[in-house]
């Protein structure tokens, strides 16, 4: 009698056992179920490889709005570098392209990869927001000590709701020389 | 250890078995297997981690009294708040259920111990260590963590806050993980496989129905919590770019699996809670518990819910429309069986015959108190208003509210309820009161002005704040001084009845006709080492009359 309820007891401690190591794997399969989830139409989200290069189509120029864009430039865990922009703020119309210059340099005496994220306030127009030309399409390489300009170019698209009036977007440099996959 | 349960067996063979006391010296206590041993561990434990966190509290309560940096520097400062609450939570709350889990299950019950014995005791030893190794942080080159208990990248895992700190407080969480799931396979192999006979799982008390259900949710997502700061160890120390935004990972992914782990976790700290208080008020009600089935069904819901709902602690991270409007709806559903709960505790009390001693004072103002804590839930399940509350000290009243005078009341509650029954002595009623007061005066005082402070706008986690906040911040910082030095009365009534109380010699029943309310009342005051070698053939219906 005593043994066979320590047996039940072994078998069931085991089974919970089986579950418990299962949600460890499921604290892990909710990184790819997030990725899927995020790549439903219905959920619109600004995520860095949603902002993809788009051809450069001619959109009839609204004049008569006119959307400050604001640029911001971030350097993230002390990421040796100079990163500025040469325009902090800009006066748009939707529809028309825009080129913005931003400045970075290596301050080290060794290669470096960077990667810049982007980022936008508000963070639905990200789907407006069209870059023809950036600088955060992939990784960058910086030789030692090397300054580059680097040109962004952008057109807002026309169709963007009328209540968003300005617009903030960040871009944030982090060194990925050691967790590049470009080595 | 095997060879102590050998020479226990052969014992068994030598003379009557139901004279086995404890075992004799310091060592008793290391290699017990003796499920009341292991629960006075984890409340003695949880007791002493109580006034470590609590003393954390009071830093961080001196810091706030005036606008200014006065004692400790920010990242110090910073430091307490996220030790204060992993101690809080991981130390002294979970601890404190699972020590009264060990004493209390397999005396309701029937059984004669827990399940699995030996694992008990390792689970234990293994929350000792892991407290012991996140403490040790304190005395680290950087100081203990300080990004806050939720350890949310990129913050987290930037050398200026965490030092050297993070893979320490990380294993520490793993220990805690391991230690709490061990602790919950092991309570439901007691509730599944050792009840007497005669006990159907729907006669089982609310408490151990409770902890039961605690039991489940903590195997589902401490692992997920475990993954997740395994994740962090990774992005720091080998590359990976799970929350990396360089590496094509996401910080908000880490947000989303540590509170499908924390919202479960705030109802593992309130469940059991809600059990104790449906054993405490029918019987100083001196009337059955209303609704006892419908109090098992919302237990259940509560604990379903809880795994649906977590993305409403993140409304402001940039979620779609249908994702605030989905956890907002789920969130306020939740409101539903906790109300079916709070309804059934008050109509429990409704032309019952009350008295009004220790614990049920605070089991009352737990309902009252919780109740307003869960109001509070609710204005911050409206997704619109949430990005006003976000982030400040009305989300900090909000859960203060719903653990300090709600499971820690409950806990102390339990205290004053079981410590007669399991030494044997009375506690001092007058002390107990005036605790009880204290408490109940100055926990308002601490935590009501908070909600003023968080509506105002001052944010949380911070060492200095605008002159506008100050004159909360200090009544805010004297209520918390009171309550804090309140608390000292409990640990002089614990002392005082392990080592005799009052002198009266209290009966097996304890509280007037307690024995319907539970099997645990039909033992002998103090409760003897071995208990339920025979199992008990008949076991008290009145909680559950209502259901039947």
């Amino acid at each position: 009698m005593k043994d066979s309820i320590s047996k039940k007891n072994l078998k069931l401690a085991r089974t919970l056992l089986v579950v418990a190591i299962t949600m460890f794997g499921f604290g892990y399969a909710l990184v790819p179920i997030y990725d899927v989830l995020c790549e439903w139409k219905w959920i619109e989200r600004d995520r860095p490889d949603d902002i993809k290069k788009v051809p450069e189509v001619a959109y009839t120029v609204d004049v008569n709005r006119e959307i400050t864009v604001e640029f911001l430039t971030v350097l993230n865990e002390s990421t040796p570098m100079i990163f500025r922009t040469e325009t902090k703020q800009l006066k748009v119309h939707p529809g028309q392209y825009y080129t913005v210059n931003f400045y970075a340099e290596n301050k080290t005496n060794k290669e470096m990869k960077a990667r810049a994220i982007a980022s936008f306030s508000p963070a639905l127009i990200s789907q407006y927001f069209e870059k023809i030309e950036c600088f955060c399409f992939s990784e960058q390489t910086f030789k030692a000590k090397e300054a580059k300009t680097m040109p962004m170019r952008f057109v807002i698209n026309p169709e963007i709701p009328a209540q968003y009036k300005t617009i903030t977007l960040s871009y944030t440099f982090f060194d990925n020389t050691e967790r590049s996959v470009n080595n | 250890m095997s060879a102590v349960v050998d020479e226990h067996d052969h014992d068994h063979h030598a003379d009557d078995h139901h004279d086995h006391g404890p075992a004799k010296g310091l060592l008793r206590w290391i290699i017990t297997t003796n499920h009341k041993d292991i629960g006075t561990l984890y409340l003695l434990f949880a007791l002493t981690m109580f006034f470590v966190g609590g003393s954390m509290a009071m830093v961080i309560r001196a810091e706030l009294f005036e606008p200014g940096l006065q004692f400790v520097d920010p990242a110090f400062f910073n430091s307490m708040t996220t030790m204060h609450a992993l101690v809080m939570v991981f130390g002294a709350v979970m601890p404190a259920f699972v020590g009264l889990a060990n004493w209390q299950i397999p005396l309701m019950i029937g059984a004669t111990d827990m399940a699995l014995p030996r694992m008990n005791n390792m689970s234990f030893w293994m929350l000792v260590a892991g407290v012991l190794l996140l403490a040790s942080t304190l005395f680290m080159e950087g100081g203990a963590p300080n990004g806050g208990w939720t350890l949310y990248p990129p913050l987290v895992l930037q050398p200026i806050t965490v030092g050297k700190a993070l893979p320490f407080a990380i294993f520490s969480v793993h220990l805690l993980g391991i230690s709490s799931i061990m602790g919950a396979i092991n309570i439901i192999a007691t509730i599944f496989n050792m009840r007497a006979p005669a006990m159907k799982l729907m006669d089982m008390p609310l408490f151990v129905w409770t902890w039961l259900i605690t039991a489940f949710l903590l195997i589902a997502v401490m692992p997920v919590f475990a993954g997740a700061v395994t994740m962090l160890l990774t992005d720091k120390f080998f590359h990976t770019s799970f929350f990396n935004a360089a590496g094509g990972g996401d910080p908000v992914l880490y947000e989303h699996i540590f509170w499908f782990f924390g919202h479960p976790e705030v109802y593992i700290m309130i469940l059991p809670t809600f059990g104790v208080a449906s054993t405490i008020i029918p019987v100083f009600a001196r009337k059955p518990l209303f609704g006892y089935a419908s109090m098992v069904w919302a237990t259940a819901s509560i604990a379903f819910l809880s795994f649906i709902v977590w993305a409403h602690h993140m409304f402001t991270v940039g979620m779609p429309i249908a994702g605030e409007l989905y956890f907002m709806y789920a969130t306020m559903i939740i409101a539903v069986p906790t109300g079916v709960k709070v309804f059934n505790w008050t109509a429990t009390m409704w032309k019952g015959a009350m008295t009004f001693e220790t614990p049920m004072l605070f089991s009352i103002s737990f309902v009252v108190l919780f109740t307003l804590g869960g109001f509070t839930g609710l204005m911050m399940s409206i997704a619109p208003s949430d990005f006003q509350y976000h982030d400040t000290y009305f989300i900090v009243a909000h859960f203060h509210y719903t653990l300090v005078p709600a499971s820690i009341f409950i806990l102390m509650a339990a205290g004053y309820f079981w410590l007669p029954k399991w030494t044997g002595h009375m506690y001092n009623e007058k002390i107990g009161q005036l605790h009880f007061w204290l408490s109940v005066i100055s926990v308002n005082i601490l935590f009501f002005p908070q909600h003023f402070l968080g509506l105002a706008g001052m944010p949380r986690r911070i060492p200095d704040y605008a002159v506008q906040f100050a004159d909360w911040n200090m009544i805010s910082s004297i209520g918390g001084f009171i309550f804090g030095a309140s608390q000292l009365l409990f640990l002089y009534i614990v002392i005082d009845t392990i080592r005799g109380g009052t002198g009266e010699k209290v009966s097996d029943e304890v509280w007037e006709d307690a024995a319907k309310h539970g099997l645990e009342w039909t033992l002998p005051s103090p409760t003897p080492y071995h208990t339920w070698t025979t199992p008990p053939t008949i076991v008290p219906t009145e909680h559950v009359l209502d259901s039947h």
